[in-house]
């Protein structure tokens, strides 16, 4: 993966860099720049690309974030921010003459509102600690990522990030409130706050998937939620991923939309039942956990219309949760998904492509082509109500060419996605991954109109650069208009 | 107005643009009008008319998504849904009989592009929240698309958001993508009859906090109530009781047992509650969606509030104290604050003072002026003034995308194009 060439003038200046930041933030332990203690930051969930940073400043004040990103405004020195480092794209992926900016000591709830239903934390709390924080008195906070006892929100934020549940109760930007937010030129704005909707340009809607390129956040009002009264899933197997996936088109056309629903292919079934006895139909095809939750009535009704609707697309297995202890236990191998593909893999690549729903069969069978022509097996855990595919190929990194071969692999299914009208990417984000792939999706002229926004905030391309967009085009030159006035008088356009 | 430019193809939109531009003479963007007179008004030569960009290009009941060009009428819309047991899930309010015109009437982007929800807005999200890609000319004449089709799509900077909000702004939408909703199979509403503004929001508060899945929650003072068409609500209005409204929706039993519940776990605040059905629950929630209740007399001046939902009240309560004989009402759980402001204060600002200090004295948000004369408007701020920093960022965005400021000039602040 190329990334910018690093600055030879910022490399000398390290340690005048390292002195600055002490300056600013003179707390124990907030700068560091010792290679041993710099390399837990050599990478983020993309374990493949490795960098040390620079140097990692680890604020505690909004008013420190401020002064660390004016200098680096300032003095042309590049930064990165990052949460807990889980990013499944290389979002936080360091830079040889870069700043890491880390949010880890931003880790307090700063207030919880019930009455008004919102929780004022700051970014490095992690996302399940809103949840747990609120649990007793019957709330909780939608999204949740697989990866939600370590990621943090103000990650969250940043890569828009999703979970099972956003099926029903949406993504990370449908359920935010408010955000505390330090621009490269040091100026800290607040935006949204308890109310909805806020006037002028959604600046917290186009900050929210920015993966760190147009500044910091500092401080997150999330949504929250009511515990629903119950919530209970159906495990159902099928002979064909057509037969599931009719199944899941079936569910939602007739007007249900569960909390969760999933899917996963054989040999995600397989690897899923060695590592955790879920009790998943091993003769299976495809596999569908379907959740329902809400009102007891409602569920009970709903269970009983998503079975039948199951029965008669040939589910050949079909078990309802009696119980929570049960309701967990069809949960259990689809959440250890990844790790259990981890041992029967020496590694693997996880992808995260969305399709239109109907073109699921479609992909599958590319795929398992696909999978024939590279040597390399690939096991399918699916966000099935969205459409938002996790192919996970398995390989070795240490047989030469097996990465190689994995990423090249993976390419192919995000430009199948594309080609079927979905796209690169679903919650993990485009980060260094894949960056590169942009242009399949967008043409210049769409990328040009994104850039226009990393232009009205980080014109000086400090924060995060070499991430999101496989060129950063000079924000001047980008302004520049280009019409000609000779294309007058435009004939064909209806005049009254 | 010189002309009236009506583009039948995206192409065209292009010319428009790219003639505007070249001449440097602003363009006001208008679907079918409907909201023409919300915001300031505006500095243009010509209009840019999209009615003829109309039709369905896409629309996939099992997917949850309906593409179509932006200038295709809202009962075209609203039909083509229906007629598959969907609808928008924002609930977008009409607001022509509010606006002095007719009811019906409207555009795709014109739902879209201001980013108004109606009450099921506290549950279902904000047009923002449905919009899942685009196609637009910017103000730099230029043909782009953002977003996709899916309902998970995190690749790139989410321009959909920005032109959710953008008043016409940023770019001319030719084509939108929304995810659309199952109709639930039935619904209910409860009312509960005489709660003072403050135990109204209470109740509409804890019900949101509880296990019924409240879809929508409003509450409406004695003498809006009054003006209902719905007859238990108008009933009680003319009694001099308040009506605290909240609906459930979903499959029948469901409906029923959930209303049953909120009465029951609302009982201490409220012993006299009843409910009514589908229908006449549909016509109370339009009159809230459509803020009908306040649209006479026609020249009071309408306000539409957005701010902490428990706070609604005393917000509420400290204008009507600074502008006597404002009414109002409560939606989204007290969230937001209808209020109708006596025509006379027209002469001087409008109650944007009062009101905007009582929302800073009160825990903030939001002031729009949805309604008033044109002199009125171009004198005072009809959006939330933004703060130095974030009018500073929202400039850049604005000539980023529209460098000359050719669309919609002066709708939002007033402004000035660069040297
Ligand atoms: C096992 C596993 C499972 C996962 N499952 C899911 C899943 O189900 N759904 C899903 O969506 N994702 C999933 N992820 C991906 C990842 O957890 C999310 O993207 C998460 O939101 C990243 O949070 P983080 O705190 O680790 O951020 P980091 O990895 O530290 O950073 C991610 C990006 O955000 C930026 N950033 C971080 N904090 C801030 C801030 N305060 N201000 C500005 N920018 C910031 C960084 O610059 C970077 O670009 C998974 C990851 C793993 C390892």
């Amino acid at each position: 993966m190329r990334m910018p060439e690093p600055d030879a003038t910022t490399l000398d200046r390290r340690l005048s860099v390292v002195h600055e930041l002490r300056r600013m933030v003179p707390e124990p332990g907030g700068v560091i720049h010792d290679p041993d203690e710099l390399a837990v930051y050599e990478c983020d969930g993309l374990t493949a690309y490795r960098q040390l940073p620079l140097v990692v400043v680890l604020p505690q004040t909004t008013r420190q974030v401020a002064q660390v990103l004016k200098y680096c405004h300032e003095t042309g020195v590049k930064v990165v921010p990052r949460g807990a480092g889980t990013s499944l794209s290389g979002g936080a992926l360091p830079l040889a003459d870069g700043i890491t900016l880390g949010l880890g000591k931003f880790n307090r709830i700063l207030e919880v509102d019930l009455e008004n239903r919102c929780a004022v934390v700051q970014p490095g709390v992690t996302n399940l600690a809103i949840s747990t924080a609120v649990a007793g008195q019957g709330f909780y906070y939608a999204p949740d990522p697989s990866s939600q006892i370590a990621c943090s929100i103000g990650g969250n934020v940043a890569e828009n990030s999703g979970g099972v549940h956003c099926l029903k109760y949406g993504l990370t930007t449908n359920n935010l409130l408010g955000l505390e937010f330090v621009t490269i030129e040091g100026e800290v704005i607040r935006l949204g706050g308890k109310h909805l909707d806020s006037p002028g340009y959604d600046l917290m809607g186009v900050i929210t998937g920015s993966e760190g390129l147009l500044g910091v956040v500092t401080e997150v009002t999330v949504r929250l939620l009511p515990t629903p009264a119950t919530a209970r899933a159906l495990l159902m197997g099928f002979e064909s991923s057509e037969a599931a996936g009719d199944t899941v088109t079936a569910i939602i056309a007739g007007g249900i939309i569960p909390a969760g629903l999933e899917m996963m292919d054989r040999p995600a079934i397989h690897a899923a039942e060695a590592f955790c006895h879920a009790g998943y139909p091993l003769d299976a095809e495809a596999l569908l956990i379907c959740e329902l939750d809400g009102p007891e009535a409602e569920v009970e009704h709903l269970i009983e219309q998503v079975a039948a609707i199951a029965r008669g697309k040939g589910a050949n297995s079909l078990r309802v949760s009696a119980d929570e202890a049960e309701r967990q236990a069809f949960w259990a191998g689809r959440k250890a998904a990844f790790p259990a593909v981890g041992r029967i893999s020496p590694d693997y690549y996880c992808m995260d492509g969305t399709i239109p729903r109907h073109q699921l069969p479609h992909v599958l069978g590319r795929m398992r082509q696909m999978s024939a022509e590279y040597g390399l097996d690939v096991a399918n855990v699916f966000h099935a109500g969205d459409g938002n595919l996790h192919p996970l190929i398995l390989f070795d990194a240490n047989r030469p060419g097996d990465l190689e071969k994995a990423e090249a692999f993976g390419a192919e299914i995000l430009k199948l996605c594309v080609e079927v009208g979905g796209v690169l990417t679903g919650e993990h984000g485009v980060g260094v991954e894949k960056r590169d792939l942009m242009p399949v999706m967008f043409e210049p002229v769409d990328l040009a109109h994104q850039q226009q926004v990393k232009c009205a905030f980080d014109p000086r391309h400090r924060l995060n650069p070499g991430k999101m967009f496989p060129e950063l085009h000079n924000c001047a030159e980008l302004g520049r208009l280009h019409v000609s006035g000779g294309r007058m008088p435009f004939p064909d356009l209806p005049r009254f | 107005m010189s002309e009236t430019l009506k583009p039948a193809t995206a192409d065209q939109v292009v010319d428009a643009v790219a003639q505007a531009l070249a001449a440097g003479t602003p363009l006001e963007v208008v679907g079918q009008g409907s909201k023409r007179a919300i915001g300031r008004p505006m500095e243009a030569e010509s209009r840019l008319d999209l009615s003829k960009l109309t039709g369905i290009s896409l629309y996939e009941p099992a997917e949850l998504v309906l593409r179509a060009a932006a200038g295709t009428p809202r009962a075209e819309i609203e039909a083509a849904l229906a007629a598959e047991r969907q609808r928008l899930a924002f609930d977008p309010p009409d607001l022509g009989a509010l606006l002095g015109g007719p009811a019906g009437r409207g555009t795709l982007a014109g739902m879209v592009v201001p980013n108004l929800g109606g009450p099921r807005r506290l549950s279902a999200g904000a047009p923002r929240d449905h919009l899942l890609g685009y196609k637009a000319v910017s103000g730099r004449a230029e043909a782009y698309k953002a977003g996709g089709r899916v309902m998970k799509n995190v690749t790139g900077f989410d321009l959909c958001k920005l032109m959710a909000g953008s008043w016409g702004t940023l770019g001319v939408l030719t084509e939108l993508t929304l995810k659309v909703q199952p109709l639930p199979e039935t619904s209910r509403t409860v009312l509960l009859l005489g709660l003072t503004d403050g135990l109204g929001v209470r109740a509409l508060s804890r019900a949101m906090g509880g296990p019924h899945e409240v879809a929508a929650a409003a509450h409406l003072p004695a003498g809006v109530a009054a003006l209902s068409k719905v007859a238990a609500v108008a009933r009680a209005g003319a009694e001099g009781r308040a009506v605290t409204a909240l609906k459930v929706e979903g499959p029948g039993p469901s409906v029923a047992h959930r209303a049953g519940g909120l009465k029951t776990d609302l009982a201490d605040l409220s012993a006299d509650a009843e409910d009514i059905h589908d229908a006449q629950g549909a016509t109370l929630w339009q009159e809230i969606r459509d803020a009908t209740l306040l649209a006479e007399p026609a020249e009071g001046l309408i306000w539409r509030l957005s701010v902490t939902p428990m706070r609604g009240p005393e917000i509420a309560h400290a204008i009507v104290q600074r502008l006597p004989g404002t009414r109002g009402l409560y939606d989204w759980a007290g969230g937001l604050v209808w209020l109708a402001v006596p025509g006379d204060t027209a002469q001087g600002d409008g109650g944007a003072g009062p009101i905007r200090r009582a929302l800073a004295e009160h825990g903030g948000g939001h002031a729009l002026l949805l309604r008033g004369p044109e002199a009125l408007r171009a004198r005072v701020a009809v959006f939330q003034p933004e703060d130095r920093v974030t009018a500073a960022l929202s400039r850049r965005l604005r000539l980023g995308f529209d460098p000359r400021l050719i669309l919609n000039r002066g709708r939002l602040i007033a402004e000035q194009p660069e040297e």
